[in-house]
């Protein structure tokens, strides 16, 4: 087995999703070598412990919280949703951009998602566990959630299938279900080559456990083809219906800022956008650290910054497009809630929100910053900035001023609430980077298909 | 290559699948009994009390009627545990040696309560009243049971919430007139359902939709 000095890999030429001078066994050595022999980086080492730190600030934060009761938490009458709801939106907006890539992406034939989807797809199982986090812990009694699903039980009586939260529930969990199954069902061919590579018992015993027996026989490939295209059909109505439902705790409420029809798409949108923007920030320092610049080439990157770029202008269209409501649809209470937004106690909030979301996306424009890795990073980091303080202005600063003057009042986030949104970036972290040390974080068996020689002819077929 | 796994390690996998279904089944049916059962819910179990008072002879063989004793049933939220006095109404003259009636008398003549084991014992999330439940024709007998064959107490039924909402949704199925609120072994003279509703209408009983609105009963 090749080591990593021995792998040439020459610079793409631009255009390229996959460096030349690649052949099959080369691929294989690169992205196994990374879990199966290379000595981990210290860089594994650091964003590991640093997530794992931030983790056992989660781990203090929840038990004193389960201690306490919410009132730890900044939530106030009126605004009772806080930084909760603020993550559990940020969050699952942000497993988006996985199930976009390994979903619709396939189904599109955009080849190029081959060498990305498997860490964005993992991104989006943790950024779904993070994000279910908030509305259990929520709760105030995390151990009863099962209330919320509908089972036989001795009260005589069922969850309240009118409310947006209880639509949530399925929603996500759903997500999360169809999401596992179609990362784990896209791993089982990886986990049948790291079975037949790694030398190590245990390893070998745990990879041939979870590769359920792949051969990689022709009936084991149709059988896979077929499930994953299924998984695919299941996953794509998904992208769009996750974020609907989770607009919907808004938009079915009368609050002004919250009441309107067109906050499904606006919320999609967002959601890929900073999806993106998170496949971004985790690509760029992996690629670089692991030397897969050959495997993740620039036109990967290009590509998903410009998908940014236009997901940026459906986010940007939406904030017009709620200003122009509120204007024209000449409701006076929703014009308040808007002259407040941007004039009242939340507009530094709301202006940088502005300039996260829609001014600094445009440098994507240029072909140089959309080909330079650092700019990239730092637009991506700016974007995820911004969609959380989006999410913070839509849940906060309606609640905090509604329809009257007499009830308003301000959300003061307390420390509490700061570490539990940082101990869930810490999960995140934490289970990102276990996954990067023990999974191939890079689709082996579909990137091999990148190559020319992959490309079968007709005649060569028959 | 040497295998990995057995070849039996096939059958296992498939077992394993489909086994996890049913097992899942079976704990969330376990789950559901266990916490329905009377081990749960402590219902048929009778309680020992400091004297072995036996509502079988006292309502069932010498026909006291319930608001003998509990006499705050009708007014109250609480149908009140009798004092010692009410006992000695008539215990000062009959088995008024008995040594099985000492702690009575004790109780009596210290003036200290006698601390009977409380059978029915609602949470204390719930807000229930008595006084209504009778004034609108829910008999004694219809949530405590054939209270006349009990020698000592105990829970007719789970108290679990399903129970309450079994009459909540459909009172006319249990609704008597006044002259029966009381009566053991109670049988409907007529059609059961056009008597509860006769008298739904007539007690002004809300529709189901209030009776089972949650601050109906969690205030």
């Amino acid at each position: 087995m090749a080591d990593d000095q021995q792998i040439v890999v020459e610079k793409p030429a631009p255009g390229e999703i996959i460096a030349p001078g690649y052949t099959f066994s080369t691929i294989t050595d690169q992205i196994s070598s990374v879990v199966l022999t290379r000595k981990t980086p210290l860089f594994w080492f650091a964003a590991f412990g640093f997530g794992g730190s931030l983790l056992m600030l989660f781990l203090l934060a929840v038990t004193v919280l389960l201690a306490k009761g919410v009132g730890i938490w900044g939530i106030r009458t009126p605004v009772m949703w806080g930084f909760a709801i603020t993550n559990f939106v940020w969050w699952i907006g942000i497993g988006h951009a996985g199930t976009l890539i390994s979903a619709i992406l396939l189904l599109l034939n955009q080849s190029w998602r081959n060498s990305i989807n498997r860490f964005a797809e993992a991104m989006t199982l943790f950024a779904v566990a993070c994000a279910g986090m908030f509305p259990l812990l929520h709760m105030g009694r995390p151990w009863l959630f099962y209330w919320m699903m509908p089972y036989p039980n001795t009260m005589g009586i069922e969850p309240q299938f009118r409310s947006p939260l209880v639509w949530d529930v399925f929603a996500v969990s759903t997500y999360a279900t169809v999401s596992l199954l179609f990362w784990f069902v896209g791993l089982m061919p990886d986990l049948g080559t790291l079975r037949d590579r790694t030398k190590n018992p245990i390893g070998r015993a745990i990879y041939g456990i979870l590769a359920m027996g792949w051969r990689g026989s022709a009936r084991h490939w149709s059988v896979y083809e077929t499930a994953t295209l299924l998984l695919a059909g299941l996953a794509t109505p998904l992208v769009l219906s996750v974020h609907t439902v989770v607009s919907f705790d808004f938009t079915i409420a009368i609050v002004p800022g919250w009441h309107s029809t067109f906050f499904p798409p606006y919320f999609v949108a967002g959601a890929i956008y900073s999806g993106f923007a998170m496949v971004l920030a985790l690509a760029i320092p992996l690629r670089s650290v692991y030397g897969l610049q050959g495997l993740i080439t620039d036109k990967h990157l290009d590509n998903c910054g410009k998908i940014m770029l236009a997901t940026g202008w459906i986010v940007a269209y939406a904030y017009m497009l709620e200003l122009f409501g509120a204007w024209y649809g000449g409701n006076t209470y929703e014009q308040a809630a808007f002259w407040h937004r941007m004039t009242g106690p939340y507009a530094i909030q709301y202006w940088s929100l502005v300039a996260c979301n829609i001014v600094a996306p445009q440098f994507l424009w240029f072909k140089r910053v959309r080909s330079s890795p650092v700019l990239l990073f730092i637009a991506s980091i700016v974007v995820l900035v911004g969609m959380w303080l989006e999410r913070f202005m839509i849940i906060v600063s309606s609640l905090a001023q509604d329809f009257l003057p007499s009830s308003w009042g301000i959300f003061q986030a307390t420390r509490w609430d700061w570490a539990t949104y940082l101990g869930t970036i810490g999960l995140f972290l934490f289970l990102f980077f276990l996954f990067v040390r023990a999974l191939p974080m890079i689709s082996i068996f579909e990137v091999r298909t990148l190559l020319p020689q992959a490309k079968v002819s007709k005649e060569g077929k028959r | 290559m040497a295998q990995i796994f057995p070849k039996s390690a096939n059958a296992i996998a498939r077992m394993s699948v489909y086994g996890a279904i049913f097992v899942l089944i079976f704990v969330g049916w376990a789950f559901d009994a266990l916490n329905r059962s009377a081990y749960n819910t402590r219902a048929f179990m009778a309680r020992e009390q400091p004297i072995p008072f036996s509502h079988a002879h006292h309502v069932g063989g010498l026909g006291l009627d319930c608001r003998y004793c509990h006499t705050s049933v009708e007014s109250s939220s609480f149908a009140n545990v009798p004092p010692t006095k009410t006992c000695m109404n008539c215990h000062s003259q009959i088995w008024s040696t008995s040594p099985m009636l000492e702690p009575v008398r004790a109780s009596f003549r210290t003036g200290q309560s006698i601390r009977w084991t409380r059978v029915h014992d609602l949470p204390d999330f719930v807000y229930f009243n008595h006084s209504i439940h009778v004034a609108k024709g829910v008999g004694c007998e219809s949530c405590h049971g054939r209270v006349d064959k009990m020698p000592l107490m105990w829970q007719h039924a789970s108290l679990q919430m399903d129970w309450c909402l079994d009459c909540h949704r459909n009172p006319e199925k249990v609704l008597r007139p006044q002259a029966f609120i009381t009566t053991m072994g109670y049988q409907p003279a007529g059609d059961q359902e056009e008597i509860g509703r006769r008298l739904m209408s007539e007690n002004h009983i809300q529709d189901a939709r209030v009776l089972t609105s949650c601050s109906t009963c969690h205030r």
